[in-house]
């Protein structure tokens, strides 16, 4: 449902000289929902979430927030806020200082930054370090520091940089999930830009897929890994075989694979052990199919690299797509 | 620079760990730390012992009598003299201060946030140097014929009508003087500052701005504390210049003006090695107390 809130980018493009960095965006990203930002390096989806925060001009086109275009506007002033990548914490302040830094900038007292300051980071639980430099900290809590410092100016639309690239894979399972919870208890728009699918079908509400500037496909996690629209959906968001049958293309998940008695002849050309299922990747004709198969039912029959083995699949699982 | 110092430490452990040719490790240390205590003992700390034990002793007008004796120092602290000249010396030593600090943040300043691509900044910064190719005495008397009497500052004045007769503090005064130092060593400040703004992070200034702080803002919030090591080495380097210069202050000055500088080198001219040696002593201290204070303030260690 659309309200006046939303943020909507309007035939939003960004030239860098000859070349398009964002090629005529449009999109509604509705209040109040976490949204992801996922496409390869290079296709633009940094440089969009720039725009959004102001850090970049926009060569043509609108960027609308509450109604008003605010692509004219400086960062502060747009009702977002931005987490940096590497963080950017100011290294010579203290974590205190660091969250009060824009409302020391906008005049404001110090007994009432330090106390606003305060209640944000007892919001991201580090209300106990406030006096540490951002050098004593770990990453994780690093990066704490700066989603409060973000957060301090009550934006409406909160903007994050790959906010869990620099995490250790363990922690970033579990930032993701407390910046799912952050998000859900305020109650604005998340906007984050990722390169990693499993990360953006674990967090957002909605995905748009990013490729050579422009948006490849954009809905729920659940719509965009169910029926990916273009060969490159597919691929990219993993878990996905892509097919050619009688001159169209399909997308087929891999877990719909089954390695079965009778079916279409392929040789077994890889197997990898994941723990709850195997991989198995085998050779069908000039394609190569991959099957996620339960762990039990590999092992009930195992497969070895060079085996002949039939793949079989729902017809009906079978996704056409569009390019 | 902390990564790389990390490996090369990881490449040289294990040769350390090992006995050298069957040496214990602390006579291995030892050996190690040979060569260039060696050079530092032969070049510095010799020199220093003998200037120590030298203005301890006694001169005439035509010997010199080892001794210890407190005569040259009590002489030096007697005269109203050194007093003045020390604190001309300090006067020089901190309007050359403010003036290198203030030109060499804003082109450093300029150099490292402004030019955006990395060429033109190498190509500008080495600009910067090109004066350094010429010898100081050369680049100090070319401002001779432009600041005299008859120069072309005061030739071109007089032609525009600003002045009527030619101004006559323009050479041999202490505008001269500071004028010179700070030519000779403005880019002992653009360089440590310089080095200390390339490393800022650039998303610290976008981070501040999305923060809200305007231009000057981020200047004052951000940029200088992060600048302050690098002001400071720059600091060091023209403090110190500064107050052991005596070419500068004798040639800009006509010899009318003195520093500490030009009160050792009289000494030397009339060979009183021993109270020149005083002077030094006196002149090495106060420079070392100055930068100790200096220290106090900003802790310059993770600069180098």
């Amino acid at each position: 449902m659309r309200t006046g809130n939303d943020l909507e980018l309007v035939h939003l493009t960004k030239r860098y000289g000859g070349t398009v960095a964002v090629r005529d965006l449009n999109h509604v990203f509705r209040n109040g929902t976490y949204v992801c930002l996922l496409g390869p390096s290079g296709c633009g989806k940094s440089t969009t979430l720039r725009m959004i925060a102001g850090h970049e001009s926009v060569s043509e086109g609108g960027i609308v927030l509450d109604g008003q275009d605010i692509s004219a506007l400086p960062p502060a002033r747009r009702g977002t806020a931005m987490m940096f990548q590497s963080y950017a914490l100011f290294p010579h302040l203290s974590v205190r200082d660091n969250v009060a830094f824009s409302l020391r900038m906008k005049g404001t007292g110090k007994p009432a930054r330090h106390k606003a300051a305060d209640e944000m980071l007892e919001l991201v639980d580090m209300g106990h370090l406030a006096e540490r430099l951002p050098a004593q900290l770990s990453g994780g809590q690093q990066q704490r520091v700066a989603l409060a410092r973000a957060l301090v100016t009550k934006p409406r639309v909160l903007l994050l940089d790959e906010p869990l690239s620099a995490l250790d894979p363990f922690l970033r399972i579990r930032v993701r999930g407390e910046l799912k919870r952050l998000q859900r208890e305020l109650g604005i728009s998340f906007i984050h830009v990722t390169h990693g699918q499993d990360e953006a079908l674990a967090l957002a509400d909605e995905i748009v897929v990013m490729n050579d500037a422009v948006i490849e496909q954009a809905g729920t996690a659940r719509d965009v890994f169910g029926a990916p629209r273009t060969e490159f959906v597919a691929r990219f968001i993993g878990g996905h075989n892509v097919i050619e049958l009688e001159g169209a293309r399909y997308a087929l998940r891999a877990d719909e694979v089954r390695l079965a008695e009778e079916g279409r002849p392929a040789t077994v050309t890889i197997v990898e052990y994941q723990g709850d299922r195997v991989a198995v990747t085998a050779r069908l004709g000039p394609a190569e199919v991959l099957a996620l198969v339960p762990e039990a039912h590999f092992f009930a029959n195992p497969k070895n690299p060079g085996d002949a083995v039939c793949l079989d699949w729902d017809e009906g699982r079978l996704h056409r797509l569009l390019a | 620079m902390t990564e790389m110092a990390g490996e090369v430490r990881a490449a040289a452990a294990p040769v350390a760990a090992r006995p050298v040719a069957g040496l214990s490790k602390a006579v291995a240390g030892w050996l190690q730390a040979a060569p260039l205590a060696a050079i530092l003992l032969a070049f510095l700390v010799a020199p220093i012992a003998m200037i120590v034990v030298v203005s301890f002793w006694k001169a005439t007008e035509f010997s010199i009598i080892p001794a210890f004796s407190f005569e040259n120092y009590e002489f030096l602290f007697g005269s109203p003299v050194t007093y003045r000249v020390f604190l001309a010396t300090f006067k020089y030593a901190l309007v050359t201060w403010a003036a290198t600090l203030a030109i060499g943040f804003t082109v450093a300043y300029y150099l490292a946030f402004h030019i955006r691509s990395q060429t033109v900044q190498i190509a500008l910064f080495l600009l910067c140097t090109i004066p350094f190719w010429t010898s100081n005495i050369i680049r100090m008397i070319s401002w001779i014929p432009f600041l005299g009497r008859n120069g072309i500052a005061n030739q071109a004045l007089i032609d525009w009508g600003l002045i009527d007769a030619p101004l006559e503090w323009l050479l041999y005064s202490d505008f001269a003087v500071i004028l010179a130092f700070v030519h000779l060593y403005t880019l002992f400040m653009v360089v440590p500052i310089f080095n200390t703004m390339m490393r800022i992070d650039k998303s610290l200034l976008e981070a501040a701005r999305d923060n809200g702080a305007s231009g000057f803002q981020t200047l004052v919030h951000v940029i200088l504390p992060l600048t302050k090591p690098g002001i400071m080495i720059g600091t060091i380097f023209v403090v110190t210049l500064v107050m052991g210069d005596f070419i500068t202050v004798r040639f800009m000055s006509g010899s009318q003006k003195a520093n500490v500088g030009r009160l050792i080198s009289n000494d030397i001219g009339l060979l009183q090695y021993p109270s020149a040696a005083a002077t030094a002593v006196v002149l090495l201290c106060t420079v070392l107390i100055v930068i100790g204070i200096l220290l106090r303030f900003v802790n310059i260690r993770k600069e180098l």
